[in-house]
């Protein structure tokens, strides 16, 4: 059967010339960074390459790179570690409704804190108002914290506009970059970006390994505690292996960023197209232009995600949904709800994510098989029957949970 | 995630479909992840003669809607009332623990689709 993997915001497999390297300094060059011999030297060479592989991308100094276990971790330090080194100036804090869990939770725990936090709210297409943002500062706001890339439905924001904001409000700003680190062009300086989480799992590095961009002068209040490893900001002997990985697999992200990108691009808009001139009652969730190249998000009416991804999968289809019945906590995906999706439309929802791997062959064969798989759970669907009567009920349904 | 079972009545589930003139119907919409589920019987002699669903739902809610048709087909009223979200759940060799409230909607479909049946009969 034909495998065809279109998860790549949940994770990408290790490319081959990353795998290689990686393997190199699991056996051969394995000395612990922080010792005087050569075998310990040698290592430390690779991890100060990778510094400066990672620096380049987002034209950061390698001084300013600090290497975490991944996106996560990255965003408990930057937002944990930020607003505690800053409650004397203030205790407010702004993000938005759709960050990823690790910025929403970092946030919550604030707040347990006696930090107030804004959720700032997105319109139907998952894009933030800067005029709101603006409205939203207050004397007390020490950070903002707002995502590049929406990781669910791909919406790029306006990270240069609201970096623009924050630094004339003298205000701490950190992106999480971890859905277009390596894949859109970042200058943290023209954005003015202070601090900026990346993960390695996410362009073709292994798992368990990211860094943070924490630009000179910016105090962070330690969350770790231990050795003088990363300048004491992140102690514990380095992931040395996974740090020359991402070393490479963020050259290799820029080198190949705007071939890449044109052709994802002319396969993402085959798909979203195919699907939405072939299957009825479908919706493009998301930007329709101000969007990840590699990034399809449609709602199927009518039928559930975590159904639509079974029958997917026995076709070698890999993909993910923000159905409820997948989510493990039964609500609806948090970003859908934001945008003022109707519950039975974030229910129905379907990422599919491109990568390198993927052909038009691939697009070919989703195209292929989808409608039929669609006609089959709509035709088991009690909402499919009386579809006249139901369009009635969502218009409704949506008017009120629009925003609310 | 899913047992053979499961899978099975997944991707091969019985009795989909809607009864025309269905002496009892009942419809269950879950107050959790907002799924929704509908149950049509035919009845004669006191027997459940033929049972169709349709379900909008995850995998393990059109499973057991599936296995839930099958187990009570042929069976007596009396009987049909009292199967359980427990007997549903065992008879697809178990359910992983986030999906247990997905087999309560099944039994609950189908009880509300007899109560249907006894009000309309006055029974
Ligand atoms: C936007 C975003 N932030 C953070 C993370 C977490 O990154 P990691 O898996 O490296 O901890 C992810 C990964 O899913 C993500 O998409
Ligand atoms: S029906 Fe929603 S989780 Fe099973």
């Amino acid at each position: 059967m034909r495998k065809v993997y279109l998860d790549h915001s949940a994770t990408t497999p290790v490319r081959s010339e990353v795998a290689q390297v990686v393997t190199e300094y699991y056996t051969n060059i394995f000395g612990n960074p922080s010792s005087v011999h050569s075998f310990g030297r040698e290592a430390r060479k690779g991890i100060e390459n990778a510094r400066e592989q990672v620096a380049n991308l987002i034209n950061g100094k390698p001084e300013e790179i600090i290497f975490t276990s991944g996106g996560t971790e990255a965003d408990n330090m930057a937002i944990i570690g930020s607003a505690l080194a800053n409650k004397n100036k203030g205790k407010h804090i702004i993000t938005t409704a759709i960050e990823h869990h690790a910025v929403l939770d970092s946030c919550k725990y604030l707040e347990k804190e006696g930090f107030k936090v804004t959720y700032l709210p997105v319109d139907s297409e998952g894009m933030i108002d800067l005029e709101t943002l603006k409205a939203n500062i207050t004397e007390e706001t020490i950070l903002i914290t707002i995502m590049h890339v929406n990781n669910e439905v791909g919406t790029i924001l306006p990270i240069k506009e609201v970096g623009a904001i924050a630094k004339e409000r003298g205000i701490l700003f950190h992106v999480d970059a971890v859905q277009s680190y390596g894949k859109l062009p970042i200058d943290v300086n023209e954005m003015n970006i202070d601090m900026l989480s990346a993960s390695g799992h996410k362009i073709y590095g292994v798992k368990g390994v990211g860094c943070l961009y924490l630009r000179r002068g910016v105090k962070l209040h330690p969350i770790m505690f231990g050795g003088a490893q990363e300048r004491k900001r992140r102690p514990g002997t380095e992931n040395v292996p996974g740090i020359v990985g991402f070393g490479l697999a963020s050259e290799l992200a820029g080198q190949e960023m705007e071939m890449e990108n044109q052709r994802l691009t002319v396969l993402r808009d085959k798909l979203i197209t195919g699907i939405l001139e072939n299957i009825p009652c479908t919706q493009l969730n998301g930007h329709r232009t101000q969007r990840l190249p590699g990034n399809v998000n449609i709602s199927f009416e009518f039928i559930e995600g975590e159904s639509l991804l079974l029958m997917l999968d026995l076709k070698g289809i890999a993909a993910s949904s923000g159905s409820a019945c997948t989510s493990g906590s039964l609500d609806p995906s948090h970003v859908l709800m934001a945008m003022g999706l109707c519950h039975e439309i974030a229910h129905g929802s379907l990422r599919l994510t491109l990568g390198r791997d993927n052909t038009e062959e691939d697009i070919d064969y989703v195209l292929e098989v989808l409608p039929e798989i669609v006609e089959r759970l709509r035709a088991m669907s009690p909402l499919y029957n009386n579809r006249d009567k139901h369009r009635n009920h969502r218009e409704e349904c949506s008017i009120c949970t629009l925003r609310k | 995630m899913y047992t053979e079972k499961v899978m099975d009545h997944f991707t091969n589930p019985r009795n989909v479909g809607e009864i025309e003139n269905a002496k009892g119907i009942g419809e269950i919409g879950n107050a959790k992840c907002g799924d929704i589920m509908r149950i049509y019987l035919d009845v004669e002699d006191n027997i459940i003669k033929d049972i169709k669903f349709k379900t909008f739902g995850c995998g393990a809610a059109i499973a057991t809607s599936s296995v839930t048709t099958e187990m009570v087909k042929g069976k007596t009223i009396e009987e049909a009332l009292k199967l359980t979200n427990k007997a549903v759940a065992e008879e697809l060799g178990g359910l992983p623990p986030a999906k247990m409230h997905c087999s309560n909607l099944a039994a609950d479909a189908l009880h509300k689709a007899i109560e249907d049946y006894m009000n309309k009969n006055a029974l």
